[in-house]
């Protein structure tokens, strides 16, 4: 792997986990840790699950 | 690089040179090191050579007469200074008051639960912090600014951030991060007392129903007349809307992909805006006038205030977060390379008359309420509290996403200064003077203009038409706000430096589309946290409205979401309609209300410095405090007791209640009797929600002085910060890790299971 790809790798990484490609993966890694043996929701039902949060807690943006 | 402080006698500690290895838990490699090694030579003759830098460049703005000054010493200036802010400044802040405890968990660890909480990788909350705070508002305050020459708006801009606005926003988190992430109304409820915490989420609402009415002007102004930008701009609505229903049941998670396809249909729309804008049913359709176009907000506030998040709001923030890093990236590119030369004057003749058209009043205190935003915003401390704590991984990281987060708020509104630096002086005024001064027109704007005392050749009718055909537009005679202004600066950066003159009214169109998508994104983002508020509040009040509380609640949701929106729309509709122009009168209310919200933030941090003993380091917080509250209670008190009726609300009210007395039919700029009764209401409104704003934040800051006295001499409410509990997990302080912490890190990657994983650890 050259340095390019490397840097591409990074940036990848980066935006993705800013954006929430990533958000998913973390949350199953969560779950296992933190509740073992139980079934994993599925990515549609997490989605479901952060959106519904997100309803009730609003974060407010700036000017 | 960090420098966390030791608690004296663990025994899981253990000592190599300058550096110290803290565990919890024996089992585990170290979750935190402890860097005390003395500065470098190396690192000595770096920082040297940067202060010296700085140091040329800040000399070339300030001094340099009569010969013409390049834009890119304004970056060069403002890094340097940034670096040896961060450095030294930060560093000081941090060992004295904030004392970061990297053995401690932080709320994101303890409380981690993957919706709120949840430990995430410093860059990245870098990012999501940056795109939180940053908006509109160190857009367009600079530009504004400009009024009064480009010196005083980019030393306040840098100055202000290094010992102001980062200060402020680094310790709000530092307060709100041993508190479980709480919000800035409960932190003074809980350390000063009931009187100042009911004061403080009064004036959080009243603030924010303020801004978001002066936002929305911004964008109105901006749009208004332009079936170009109005139809860019509402394709957003569709294309946000494709992005929900494509991550809800096409490819759920798939963000970036999505936002991607998002952003490639919204140039699209700004292309397709020229064709529909050369269309008869084009201009029908989307050539508003401000009145609609303000309808058209409200209605958009309220729908997004109701409507399921997923479905709007999400993904709209997707895109504005894209565009927020990817547009402001590009004008810090255009910058470097198409290096304008400034046109406006270091300090210009408005600064001392206070006559100015962009704005009424002189330097002091005027210059530092319209910036705002670049240099210390309020607003800001209710993200540092809040929606940042809860997702930190490290308290040694909060310098970073504190004070570097704001740092780069400031570079934002440093550019923003450039791009209005480089144009026309007199085009600048025929863009920003009210429409009661120019006329409208683009003969009388010129001939306006051309009285003004700006110095160089006069302006002619045809430039100004020329200047409005090469961005595509018809007019841009008196379009206020700011808005307008930068994305003609930014127009002309970004063709010099991509695409040259083919893409200038394409660019032009960019930038506004740009600004609007993110204002609107605040626009109604707030409006639902207003309405969570207010729901809040009236649930607090018990008996039938307790009902309230639940958020679920539809016909909770619809009724606060209505009061909301109607409360903001009026104050829009107001400042559509003012024959002085709303954006004249309308915008140092919301620079007061900005910075009067930043006092109540620094009283509460001092207060909190006062409770743990640090009494010789108040100055941090308390000088920026005074400086604050000295600007805006002076700025108040112009604004309500002035004689001046082009300043104070409270004088041009009682004129035009004299000349309609009298049987007058004119009144400053108000032309007609319903002029002039529109101007009675408006003043009255804008110089009561004056007084109203003065009222709450003296409470807040006196409650806070009380207070503060009171714990001196050993009474008061005691300090109500969370018990600590160890860490488990490891992360570095710095943007860039230490060698040391690399170690470490590799340890803890060696470590089978690691017990927590941060977002993106793997891809370390």
């Amino acid at each position: 792997m050259g340095r390019a790809g490397q840097i591409a790798r990074q940036v990848r990484w980066y935006w993705g986990t800013l954006m929430g490609d990533t958000h998913y993966q973390r949350y199953v890694e969560y779950r296992r840790r933190v509740h073992p043996g139980e079934p994993v929701p599925t990515e549609r039902e997490y989605w479901k699950i952060r959106h519904a949060a997100t309803e009730n807690h609003p974060g407010a943006g700036c000017c | 690089m960090a420098s966390p402080t030791a608690a004296p006698s663990n025994p899981l500690e253990e000592t190599d040179g300058d550096v110290t290895y803290i565990r919890t838990d024996p089992e585990l490699p170290p979750v935190a090191v402890i860097d005390r090694s003395p500065i470098t030579t190396r690192h000595k003759i770096i920082f040297g050579i940067i202060a010296l830098l700085g140091a040329v460049a800040w000399a070339i703005i300030a001094f340099l007469r009569g010969e013409t000054v390049n834009a890119v010493w304004f970056v060069i200036a403002a890094i340097c200074t940034y670096i040896i802010g961060y450095r030294f400044y930060a560093r000081l802040v941090e060992m004295n008051i904030v004392q970061p405890r990297d053995d401690e968990a932080t709320p994101a660890e303890v409380f981690e639960n993957d919706t709120d909480y949840m430990p995430t990788d410093r860059r990245v909350l870098f990012g999501h912090h940056f795109a939180a705070i940053a908006g509109a508002g160190p857009l367009v305050g600079p530009v504004l600014a400009m009024q009064m020459g480009y010196l005083p708006g980019a030393i306040w801009i840098i100055i202000g951030a290094v010992f102001a606005g980062c200060v402020q926003d680094y310790l709000v988190l530092w307060v709100s991060t041993r508190r479980r992430g709480r919000s800035l109304g409960q932190m003074v409820r809980d350390e000063i007392g009931a009187v100042g915490g009911a004061s403080a989420i009064v004036a959080v609402f009243v603030i924010m129903v303020i801004l978001l009415a002066v936002l929305a002007l911004v964008v109105v102004n901006a749009l208004a007349e332009s079936p170009w930008g109005v139809f860019s701009i509402a394709m957003t609505i569709p294309i946000a809307i494709f992005m929900g229903l494509y991550l809800r049941f096409l490819r759920p998670g798939r963000v970036s992909e999505v936002t991607l396809i998002g952003v490639v249909l919204l140039l699209l729309a700004v292309v397709a805006g020229n064709w529909v804008a050369g269309t008869a049913w084009g201009q029908d359709w989307f050539g508003l006038s401000k009145v609609a176009l303000s309808w058209c907000v409200v209605i958009y506030g309220f729908a997004a205030s109701v409507l399921p998040v997923w479905f709007l709001l999400a993904p709209r923030d997707y895109l504005s977060t894209f565009m927020k890093v990817g547009t402001i990236t590009l004008l810090a590119l255009g910058i470097l390379i198409a290096r304008p030369v400034v046109q406006a004057p270091a300090v210009s003749a408005f600064a001392h008359s206070g006559t100015g058209p962009v704005f009424a009043g002189a330097l002091f205190p005027f210059l530092f309420i319209t910036i705002a935003c670049g240099a210390l915003s309020g607003f800001h401390s209710l993200i540092s509290s809040g929606t940042t704590p809860k997702m930190l991984e490290k308290q040694s990281q909060m310098r970073l996403i504190g004070y570097g987060g704001m740092l780069t708020e400031s570079f934002v509104g440093i550019m923003a200064l450039v791009t209005a630096a480089i144009l026309n002086q007199h085009l600048y005024f025929v863009l920003n003077a009210p429409e009661g001064k120019t006329g409208g027109a683009a003969e009388s704007a010129a001939a306006y203009v051309n009285t003004l005392p700006l110095g160089g050749n006069p302006i002619t009718a045809g430039q100004v038409k020329q200047a409005a055909a090469a961005v595509g537009e018809t007019s841009i005679v008196s379009r206020t706000g700011g808005a307008p202004t930068l994305a003609i600066g930014m127009s002309d950066v970004l063709h010099r430096a991509f695409g040259g003159p083919a893409l200038q009214a394409f660019w032009y169109h960019f930038a506004i589309m740009f600004e609007a998508l993110f204002i609107l994104t605040t626009v109604d983002a707030g409006t639902r946290v207003a309405r969570f508020m207010l729901s809040d509040a009236l649930g607090n009040l018990g008996g039938p409205l307790r009902k309230f509380r639940n958020p679920s609640w539809r016909p909770g949701a619809w009724a606060c979401s209505l009061i909301v929106v109607a409360l903001w729309g009026s104050v829009l509709l107001m400042g559509v309609t003012d024959p002085l122009g709303g954006i004249n009168t309308l915008f140092p209310l919301f620079g007061i209300a900005n910075q009067l919200l930043a006092a109540i933030a620094l009283t509460l941090v001092s207060v909190v410095v006062v409770k743990k003993g640090y009494l010789k380091w108040l100055w941090i917080p308390g000088v920026p405090l005074l400086w604050d509250l000295t600007v805006t209670l002076t700025a108040s008190w112009l604004k309500i007791f002035s004689a001046d009726p082009a300043l104070g609300y409270w004088s041009l009210h009682r004129q035009c209640q004299q000349a309609l007395d009298a049987g007058k039919t004119r009144c400053s700029t108000a032309k007609n009797v319903d002029q002039v009764h529109d101007v009675i209401r408006n003043t009255f409104i804008q110089g009561t929600l004056s007084i109203v704003f003065a009222v709450l934040v003296v409470i807040v800051v006196v409650t806070g002085v009380i207070m503060a006295l009171r714990v001196i001499r050993g009474g008061g409410i005691p300090l109500t910060e969370d018990e600590p509990v160890p860490s488990r997990l490891f992360a570095p302080s710095g943007l860039i890790p230490t060698a040391n912490e690399r170690e470490v890190q590799r340890q803890w990657d060696a470590q089978a299971k690691s017990p927590a994983k941060s977002v993106g650890t793997g891809a370390r």
